[in-house]
């Protein structure tokens, strides 16, 4: 078999993709609620392909530190930051930068499931339809690929026409993370992705996290000490708007260097 | 604690829980009674009713003529106001014959009459002028024929046989005189129109214009004479005073017995009635004849004042919703929008009458009817600008309501969108707008209940008490019928329609019938209107229910 030069330079491009490594480096950041600071000097390298949570007690900027890395907060008037965020190298605040196409590479995940008032089909290709994707073939592909990976296409696949509203809650949660990795984003955000779960379907959830890590940047926040110890491989500790300790989950959980932490994990706390 | 259970009334709040319901009842009562009221005075206008022949005591002075007998349907029996020692009552009849009396209705004392019957030969007939006829027929006279009596075997047959004949003709003289000559009356119009133009080609146009005048004559004596052959055949009717009246056939709209009718024969000549009532035109200055111009007239203003406001309403509503900074600014301008919705409605009437009928209506004429002269297109009341100027006097109802429904749509749907990498303008156009749709229809339902009801701006800007034409017919051209859209054109309403028959007609008395009939199908089309409306909205519902965020 001989291959063409349209056939290579896919295989290159094909190569470059799986070589962007959605690493994020987050340097010296402070932000502000119109006035209000929610998060204190922060500086952490997450590194690309691994599962890292965010834990800390309620309130103390585990959702705006995450809402940052794909600037959800840029929808809530008087906010301000200082410092930088980086995504492998780049800057999120070029402006240059659409922050449509930002989004485009980082997804999120919400704590409750948000599925749209449509198919399921519908649900998963539209972060490719607006993207302006419309060839049928390609939306197929995508939306059995995507409902596989996060582990619901045998349950739906019958069913793809019919409203996204009538699944499970947690099937709307899998539904919401194939609807983000059907855009093939290099970092995926989590906020409590199964905080509003039953065990099984959070155990099905954890399963598609550590799945997940193959191709994507995972962050996800936590409130679940048992489910990052499970599927995490660093966790960061916050306290009151500041980051107090980041390293190996398997370091944290059994020596951790703060007494904060400590404190925190074996429930002292929080 | 356990003083807690037992709370005085006043406390737990029964009292009010009680006000609140009476205040619904009362409310509910009332509309229900009012609704009532209508139906059933709308509705008996079809029924038709007995004829009574009644015979007045020797002496009495209170016929019609001096004569002691007269027929007519018994409209309703009511105390004297100022009672006599001969008794309190009185009935009010409906004795018709307007031609022969001068007057329709007649009151009678009670005391009055010696007996009351209901003969079955008495015929009621409604006529195309001169409202009805009610009497006993004699004979029938056909041109050419012998005069045949009324209690001969084939008079019926002939009857209905010449009736029919003469409705045909009706019709053909309606062809020939609204659809053909009309037709070449705007013919010769554009012909008038392009001689003005100094590089016509004369000679060409003026042989056309003598064509056209020379097949006007010709119509012209063909109308002539199926008029004068409406005249040919003649009933002749006796009526309850003993006179003698002759009626043309061609005047002949309706005809029946109803003193013989059965039960059943009364159900399907009211639903004949209700049917004629809803799909004629109005004659005779509107009190006789159907509403279905101003039904339609209605209807298709309705329609074009919801298409109108939907888009207005709803751009804006985005707009101050979604893009504008919120802040003092936005806050007045949502202020100025709600008291909008306040402004007397006399008062948009007169603002779209000096904008959208002088300013806009008055530049497309100068722009692009040149040739007109002084005679106004657009720059005159019509259907286009009526349903404009509803459109702006509801569209803060349209406004409000897109705007609390775009509001209502939970965070989750947004984010989950934007998170996707959809822009604003995608997520508004495929999230938002869709999950507010059933609010947004919340709106246009509120603005046609208002905008369908609405008279007095109407009145200033296009709704007229007899239009030429309907908002959307078809054209006559010389050679074919071309479906048209005259958006321009006056048009008749049935709020207006109401108004004119009750306050303005010059025997209010005798258009009353008319008048609840008509109020009753306002409301039902406002209602069937509103209903399709509500229909969407639902299914709307059911497919962007959003209980799941
Ligand atoms: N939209 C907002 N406007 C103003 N202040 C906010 C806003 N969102 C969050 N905050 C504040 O920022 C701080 C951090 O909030 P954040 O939601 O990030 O906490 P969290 O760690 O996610 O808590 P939880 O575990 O309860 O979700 C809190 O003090 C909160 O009150
Ligand atoms: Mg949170």
């Amino acid at each position: 078999m001989t291959t063409s030069p349209a056939d290579r330079q896919h295989a290159a491009q094909a190569e470059a993709e799986t070589a962007k490594s959605g690493s994020i480096s987050i340097r010296n950041f402070d932000f502000f609620y119109s006035g209000h600071q929610a998060l204190f000097d922060i500086s952490m390298e997450i590194p690309p392909r691994q599962v890292s949570a965010l834990i800390g007690p309620s309130g103390c900027g585990k959702s705006t530190l995450l809402r940052n890395i794909n600037r959800m907060n840029d929808l809530i008037d008087g906010i301000s930051h200082r410092g930088d965020i980086q995504i492998d190298g780049r800057t999120i605040y070029d402006p240059h930068l659409e922050v449509t196409s930002l989004r485009k590479r980082v997804g999120m995940v919400f704590q409750k499931s948000n599925p749209f008032p449509k198919s399921i089909y519908e649900n998963v290709v539209y972060g490719l339809r607006v993207s302006g994707v419309n060839d049928r073939s390609t939306l197929d592909r995508a939306c059995e690929e995507a409902l596989r990976s996060s582990a619901l296409w045998d349950e739906v696949k019958d069913r793809l026409q019919q409203s996204a509203l009538g699944l499970s809650g947690g099937q709307q949660q899998r539904l919401c993370i194939a609807r983000t990795i059907a855009i093939r984003p290099e970092i995926v955000l989590m906020d409590e992705p199964c905080s509003a779960l039953d065990p099984i379907a959070t155990g099905k959830i954890e399963e598609l996290i550590m799945q997940l890590k193959k191709d994507f940047t995972v962050v996800i926040v936590t409130h679940n000490m048992q489910q990052a110890a499970r599927c995490s491989d660093r966790t960061a500790f916050f306290y009151l708007g500041k980051l107090i300790e980041f390293d190996a989950t398997v370091k944290i959980f059994t020596t951790p260097g703060q007494k904060q932490t400590e404190d925190y994990i074996t429930g002292r706390f929080g | 604690m356990a003083t807690k259970l037992d709370k005085p009334l006043r406390v737990a709040g029964e009292p009010w829980v009680w006000c609140t319901a009476m205040g619904l009842t009362l409310g509910m009562v009332m509309v229900v009674l009012l609704l009532g009221l209508i139906a059933w005075n709308g509705l008996s206008v079809f029924w038709p009713k007995r004829v009574d022949l009644v015979t007045l005591r020797a002496g009495s002075q209170a016929g019609i003529g001096g004569s002691r007998t007269l027929a007519g349907e018994l409209v309703k029996r009511q105390e004297r106001t100022a009672p006599t020692e001969r008794g309190t009552y009185e009935i009010q009849l409906f004795v018709g014959n307007r031609d022969a009396y001068d007057f329709s209705f007649k009151y009678l004392d009670e005391a009055d009459i010696e007996s009351r019957a209901t003969p079955p030969e008495l015929m009621v007939i409604e006529r195309m002028e001169g409202g009805d006829a009610i009497g006993t027929p004699v004979r029938l006279m056909v041109k050419g024929e012998s005069d045949l009596a009324a209690d001969a075997g084939a008079f019926l047959s002939r009857l209905r046989a010449q009736v029919e004949v003469a409705q045909a003709r009706r019709a053909a003289i309606l062809r020939v005189e609204k659809h053909e000559i009309g037709a070449i009356n705007r013919d010769l119009e554009d012909a008038n129109r392009a001689l003005r133009n100094p590089s016509a080609d004369r000679v060409r146009i003026d042989g056309e214009v003598a064509k056209l005048q020379q097949r006007y004559a010709e119509l012209a004596d063909q109308a002539r004479q199926l008029r004068a052959a409406q005249a040919d055949d003649q009933l002749i009717l006796r009526l309850a005073t003993g006179e003698e009246r002759r009626i043309a056939l061609g005047q002949i709209v309706d005809y029946a017995w109803p003193n013989q009718l059965s039960t059943w024969q009364r159900i399907t000549a009211s639903f004949h009635a209700g049917w004629n009532f809803l799909s004629e035109n109005p004659r005779e200055a509107n009190t006789e004849g159907g509403i279905f111009p101003a039904i339609f007239g209605t209807f298709v203003m309705t329609l074009l004042m919801s298409v109108a406001v939907v888009p207005f309403g709803v751009v804006a509503a985005i707009y101050l919703r979604e893009y504008a900074k919120q802040g003092t600014w936005v806050r007045m301008v949502r202020i100025a929008v709600n008291n909008l919705a306040g402004v007397p409605s006399i008062v948009f009437g007169v603002f779209g009458l000096g904008f959208f009928v002088y300013v806009v209506g008055g530049s497309i004429d100068s722009l692009f009817y040149p040739e007109y002269g002084s005679t106004p297109v657009f720059g005159t009341g019509g259907v286009l600008w009526a349903s404009a100027t509803m459109a702006l006097m509801t569209v803060p109802v349209v406004i409000v309501a897109t705007e609390e429904a775009i509001a209502a749509v939970p965070r989750g749907a947004r984010e989950g969108s934007l998170a996707c990498g959809a822009s604003k303008w995608q997520t508004i156009r495929s999230i938002i707008l869709p999950a507010s749709a059933p609010g947004i229809l919340t709106g246009l339902i509120l603005a046609m209940a208002r905008g369908a009801g609405e008279v007095a701006p109407l009145m200033l800007v296009g709704v007229v008490k007899l239009a030429p034409t309907l908002p959307v017919d078809s054209l006559w051209k010389a050679t074919d019928v071309v479906p048209f859209v005259h958006l321009d054109q006056k048009f008749m309403h049935l709020g207006f329609h109401i108004y004119d028959l009750g306050f303005q007609s010059p025997d209010s008395e005798a258009a009353k019938p008319m008048v609840f009939a008509t109020t009753l199908f306002l409301i039902v089309l406002v209602l069937v209107l509103n209903l399709g409306a509500i229909l969407i909205r639902e299914r709307l519902r059911r497919r962007y229910a959003l209980g799941a965020f």
